[in-house]
């Protein structure tokens, strides 16, 4: 495994143990009857771990290096991805790729943050973590798809929009806004799908949806935990703290109704089976977006206005 | 010009608590950019500018009100509308709920937002504004609410909407909730071009995250005031991000403007008249507005701004 999980540190014996018996299972089959038995301890001691991970150990399983990114996605819950680059105005952010795809025979549009499943890939995609590029040639697929009568699916997994110098210059905060309002009133049905971690107006860009979707051990933040720890108490060591005071988790944000669905992932995470996890993600969309285009437009669109602008309790209103 | 001497009595925003002693006359106070000795008095009279450099020193609310809106014109809506702190945030020690309180207190608003009617040189118009001096004018749910209601008290009465922005970005303790007001806001944005009216986005310093990556930078026009910081991330985050200092002029009112994000940069002293000047030139229309679809206005959102119409709350 790339990537060792700290929490699943008590498994390494028992799986150490496994590895063993299988390749010895090539010649002794008594030793294959000892790696079932194994697998099914290990299984059961995956379920148990993975049920009561804390706030902080799901967004390491949301981070892991080996869990399927929207590429992997695209290529085995998808068909004929087409990637589309550029935003026409400066260049093209790796950060987010997008282009037309079909799901199940039906033609949609991609639009989603990519991170790499090494270092140089990382660097290239600068982490998921987008620019103004990014979100304008998110903007520019989503009025093509809309021209076009492509239904919208998006894929969440970002750290944050990226921070730096030029970045402002270029707009990063007008491309957000812009990417929102675009979102907002497109006259095309939009599902999101939050596949690892997002965090900041860099996952909302490309968030507003009409039905938003998050994997079992994926998260859902305002910023990243290390972030709002710098912001809340100047230290980025409170980063767990800030995970669990903000409620991050998928069954956080369904208890809350501000998604609509949790997708439950292979046993011990989506980076131990990426082919299962797309299958059930694919098997997943393809009724919502069947239910979503058989929506009126204006019925559409008024439902989605209402998600966001009910959004939130307060008190001491005047009415 | 004695604009700050007095209490502005006719704001109708809580001023019983917020009211610091009397200011004593003749003090003198260091401008931080130019380093000049300024008589206070003078200073103040000069609305809150170094005469010498032209720095902008932050204005609080009440101030920022009263030099921009005619006066006693501010009716303010919805005065007590806050958060009910959705996640039930708490972290070692201390509660959000009893932090609240205390932002109250020292900022002598509900909320990190108010908003209401009001008129520039005559022009009726909605005004939302920021209160800074509550947790840094950051954008909870309430913020969110109020923001959404000017657009929409705007959008039934057919009037522009002016934004003042000052705002460190999303409020952390109100997590996701807090995100979303991003969307809200823009959503409700989203109406207001049915009716065509103008949105008039004035950024102050500092303008930072949720805010401008919403509606603050959504603006028909946008107006910055010198110097102010308008970004993504706030300095010491870019800091961190880059690794070394933060070049001198990132992230200003004049460098947004050289790169073509904001439409201008207008001292304090003219800000008023121009902005009444925009506001006649915007709503001047002579020829038939195309607008797309008002009929699909919701009648309950019509309806709502009638009943706010009608009841003409503010106290």
């Amino acid at each position: 495994m790339a990537t060792s999980l700290e929490f699943e540190a008590p498994l390494s014996e028992l799986q150490a143990e496994l590895d063993k018996a299988r390749s010895a299972a090539v010649v002794n089959p008594d030793s294959g009857r000892n790696a079932d038995r194994l697998q099914a301890q290990l299984n059961e001691r995956l379920y148990v771990l993975y049920q009561g991970l804390n706030p902080w150990q799901k967004l390491q399983v949301a981070r892991h290096s080996n869990r399927p990114h929207p590429l992997d996605y695209l290529r085995l819950a998808f068909t004929d991805f087409t990637e589309l680059h550029g935003d026409r105005c400066f260049g093209d952010d790796k950060a987010i790729v997008g282009g037309p795809a079909f799901l199940d025979g039906r033609a949609v549009m991609v639009v989603a943050h990519q991170k790499g499943h090494d270092t140089r890939e990382n660097v290239r995609r600068n982490f998921g973590m987008a620019g103004p590029e990014g979100f304008r040639k998110a903007q520019r697929l989503f009025k093509l798809a809309e021209k076009l009568g492509l239904p919208v699916i998006t894929m969440i997994d970002t750290p944050g929009a990226n921070v730096g110098v030029a970045d402002e210059e270029r707009g990063q905060v007008e491309a957000i806004a812009s990417s929102i309002a675009e979102m907002c009133s497109l006259k095309v049905p939009i599902i999101s799908v939050v596949t690892g971690e997002a965090n900041s107006g860099g996952a909302l860009a490309i968030g507003v949806a009409d039905r938003i979707l998050m994997l079992e051990h994926s998260t859902y933040s305002v910023a990243s935990p290390e972030a709002a720890a710098v912001i809340l108490w100047r230290s980025a060591q409170r980063a767990p703290e800030a995970a669990e005071a903000m409620r991050i988790t998928a069954q956080d944000m369904l208890n809350f109704k501000l998604v609509d669905m949790v997708i439950p992932e292979p046993l011990g995470g989506a980076h131990r089976d990426a082919t299962g996890m797309a299958l059930t993600v694919r098997d997943t969309l393809i009724p919502v977006v069947t239910s979503l285009v058989s929506m009126g437009i204006t019925d559409l669109l008024e439902a989605r206005y209402r998600r966001y602008r009910d959004l939130g309790p307060f008190t001491g209103s005047d009415l | 010009m004695d604009l700050f001497r007095r209490r502005p009595r006719h704001l109708s925003l809580p001023f019983g608590e917020h009211n610091q002693q009397e200011e004593p006359d003749n003090l003198w106070i260091r401008c931080p950019s130019c380093n000049e000795q300024l008589y206070e008095r003078e200073y103040i009279d000069n609305l809150r500018v170094c005469p010498k450099c032209r720095f902008h020193f932050r204005l609080s609310l009440y101030e920022r009100l009263e030099t921009l809106l005619d006066a006693g014109s501010f009716e303010e809506f919805d005065k007590h509308l806050r958060s009910s702190d959705p996640l039930n945030f708490r972290s070692e020690g201390s509660a959000y709920a009893d932090k609240l309180i205390e932002y109250e207190r020292k900022a002598g608003t509900a909320e990190a937002a108010v908003y209401g009617s009001a008129s520039v040189e005559g022009v009726p118009l909605v005004v939302a504004a920021n209160n800074f001096a509550f947790q840094g004018g950051s954008m909870g749910v309430a913020v969110g609410e109020k923001i959404a209601r000017a657009v929409d008290l705007a959008v039934s009465r057919r009037v522009p909407l002016l934004t003042i922005s000052a705002s460190g970005g999303a409020r952390q303790h109100e997590g996701v909730y807090a995100l979303m007001q991003m969307a809200k806001t823009t959503a409700a944005l989203s109406r207001l071009s049915r009716v065509g009216m103008p949105y008039v986005s004035l950024l102050t310093d500092p303008t930072v995250g949720g805010v401008p990556a919403s509606y603050a930078m959504l603006g028909d026009v946008t107006i910055a005031e010198p110097g102010a910081f308008i970004g993504f991330a706030g300095p010491r985050v870019i800091e961190q991000a880059i690794r070394q200092k933060l070049p001198p002029g990132t992230a200003t009112a004049e460098s947004m403007l050289a790169h073509g994000m904001i439409d201008m940069v207008c001292s304090r002293a003219e800000l008023r008249g121009t902005i009444a000047r925009l506001l006649r030139l915007l709503t001047g229309a002579s020829y038939p507005r195309h607008l797309e679809d008002q009929a699909s206005l919701p009648a309950e959102q019509m309806a709502a701004g009638m009943h706010i119409e009608r009841t003409g709350v503010g106290d």
